[in-house]
Parts: structure tokens; sequence; C-alpha cells
């Protein structure tokens, strides 16, 4: 099931090209963020690596959020289609995606601000590691809260039965810091905020009332103590670093500071 | 959620090495599949799996979450997860995922063999 490529003349032997090959990002060493807006915190994204649920500190979890769309004439590719063409719009208020305007693509790169309480942004991003036509995924950069893969996708719940869509997260805590906010804090926020995000994306579907499942199991129990230098890169850390930091640059930046405000900060 | 894909994965045990040749799709939906051959290459006495990619015919992110919840159960048991076959499309995908940081790489069975069969 791979498509050939054009053969060349001399008959040598041409690897075939497989047929998910444009679904998946290009191999890159680090990442690095093109245009965003200029109300976006761009920080913690330029110049880190991504990192799966390999490279985490904490415990791995994999935690699916579900809801079924009923009523809703749609295919699941019709569904991601939509999904990927406004993925930012069905975000709760806590949260802002800054990514390309036009879709959702393989080696996308965006920024994110995240609001972690009291007044706090949390800035870090993600890169779109696959994207075919009824699934996407996204993988974290080092600091981000999670080492982990985010998948959307959408699917037939059964067969002639209405179309489903889903999150799934396999995750680790990035670092001995957020491990600790695990249980209470973080967790908690993240089942709200994709629950949240289902049900933007169902009543935009013209479900009235959807129900969003939630299952969570943990895929390993271990820490990997040897990532627990991760939290060098902590991205909390370094966003509350920047944000206290924002007198003093807009000191700077006063007649004769002599100093204009850096769009990116890494 | 990709439904309807296929793959056939075949068990090869020798001493404390288990081979599984894995043919067809790579998705979530190969996850009955995989579980049930690593059941089989499992063994009391295996020290090492290694995946046979030369068969592979498409991979999406879900068949490489699968890979990730294998490695957790080979590392439970102590097992080493080796790799061999993988074309250079798919071995981008591994250093990709980083997962080429946790599941050894090999250009041959043979060479996969032999660095199971190390100390």
């Amino acid at each position: 099931m791979t498509t050939p490529p054009a053969q060349p003349d001399d008959g040598e032997q041409v690897e075939l090209t497989p047929r998910d090959a444009s679904y998946w990002a290009k191999h890159v060493t680090t990442l690095r963020v093109g245009e965003v807006p200029a109300e976006a915190i761009n920080l913690n994204v330029t110049g880190k690596r991504v990192v799966g649920p390999l490279q985490g500190f904490g415990r791995l979890w994999q935690k699916t959020y579900r809801v079924e769309l009923p009523g809703v004439v749609m295919t699941p590719a019709e569904v991601i289609a939509v999904w990927k063409r406004s993925f930012a719009t069905f975000w709760p208020p806590s949260g802002h995606f800054y990514g390309p305007l036009t879709s959702i693509a393989p080696g996308d790169v965006a920024v994110l601000n995240l609001s972690v309480g009291g007044g706090v942004k949390l800035s870090t991003g993600v890169l779109v590691l696959y994207a075919d036509e009824e699934s996407f995924t996204f993988m974290t950069p080092e600091g981000h809260i999670f080492a982990a893969w985010i998948t959307f996708s959408a699917a037939a719940a059964e067969p002639d039965g209405p179309t489903a869509v889903q999150v799934q997260v396999l995750l680790r805590a990035n670092d001995p810091l957020y491990e600790l906010g695990m249980p209470i804090i973080v967790q908690r926020r993240e089942d709200r905020f994709w629950q949240q995000t289902l049900v933007n994306l169902a009543r935009h579907l013209g479900v009235a009332e959807p129900q969003v499942s939630t299952v969570a199991v943990c895929v390993d129990r271990k820490r990997q103590w040897s990532h627990a230098g991760n939290i060098r890169h902590n991205a909390g850390v370094r966003t509350v670093i920047y944000t206290l930091g924002a007198p003093l640059r807009a000191l700077r930046r006063t007649p004769g500071g002599g100093e204009d405000e850096p769009r990116a900060v890494e | 959620m990709n439904q309807g894909t296929s793959s056939t994965m075949d068990v090869r045990v020798d001493g404390d090495v288990s081979v599984v040749d894995i043919r067809g799709d790579v998705t979530a939906a190969s996850e009955a599949a995989l579980s049930e051959a690593y059941q089989a290459a499992n063994t009391p006495s295996t020290r090492a799996i290694v995946l046979n990619f030369s068969g592979l015919e498409y991979m999406n992110s879900g068949g490489i979450g699968m890979l990730v919840t294998l490695l957790v159960r080979a590392n439970r048991q102590r097992q080493r997860l080796l790799a061999f076959g993988l074309n250079q499309h798919y071995r981008q995908i591994f250093e990709l995922t980083r997962l080429d940081e946790a599941i050894g790489i090999h250009d041959s069975e043979a060479a996969a063999l032999a660095a199971a069969q190390a100390r």
C-alpha cells in the first residue's frame, strides 16, 4: 500500500513513498515560531526540542475525552476539517492558541498562552506532529507542563452510528515541579479544558447538550528520575520571571531608555 | 480512532529473544494484534523483543502511541525493545518522536539480534 514514485531511467532501485508520508512533520532538531500576533507572549518555544512521553518525568497517563454528535450529518473527515479550520475558537477563554490562520498542517508550530491561575499566564507551544483527514496530533516542547502527544480525532461511534470526536492525551508531567501539581491542580484543569473544548465544538456543530466522557488510565506509575533535570526548561517558572520583569522593560522603553520591546524573548 | 486498518504480527521465539514480524498498518486499531503478539513474545526467559518493521506499510500517530505502551510493558518485565527494517521515512519518524532514544534501531535482523544478545 505504498505509492511508487517515478521510475528513474537507469532502473536504479528507489524506496517507495509510504502513503502516510505527507501526514508527518519533517524532522526538526529545534522548534522555530513564525509570525505571532502582538498580544501573544512568545516564550519557551523557539530553540526548544520537542518531547514525548518517553522524555517526561512523571507517571504516564492516557486520558481520553470523547463526545458523540447525535443528529450531526457529517463524516468524520468533514468534522475534522471544521475542527482544523477553527481550532483556536473552540478553546475555553483560559487558553489562547496562536497558530497559522488557515488550518492545522504537519510541521506547524503554534504558541500557546495558558492562564494557570493567580493572573499568571504560561507561554509555551506545540508542534503539529501528524495530520490526516480524520485526526491530528500535537507534540509538546521542553518546558511545557506535559511531555505529551495529544491526538484529536473523529470516527463513527459504531456502524451507522453518529460521529464521535475525541481528544486523547498520552502524557507525563515534564518535571518534578509540574508532577507535584498533577493530582490536584493540573489534572483537573486539563480535564476541564478539553471537556469544554469538546462541548464548544459539539455545540458549534449543532448538538444542544453535548455529553463528554472522560477516561483516565495510568499506563506507568514509575517516575523517570533520570529526567528530573527537565526542570531547567520549566516554562511556568520562565514565564513568571518574564512577567515580573515587565516593569523594568517598560522603564527601559521610556524616552531615553534606549530599548525596543522584544517580540520574542527566549 | 482510525478504523478498518489491517495488520498481522507473527512471533518467532528464539531462546531469550523474540522477534515480532509486523506487516501492514500500525494504527490504534492494531492494539489487539500488538497486545497478542507481545503476550506470545513474552516468555519467562525473554530478555529482548525485536520488532521487524520491514513489512510496515502505514503508521499514524496512534500507532506510535501504541509503541510507547508496548515499551512500558517491556520495561516492566526488564526486557529491551529493539527494531530493524525501518525505511528512511519511518526512521525519521522514530527520530522526530524521539522513540529512537528508547528503542534501539538496527539496519538488519542480524545486527538487532547481536545487540539483543549483548550483555
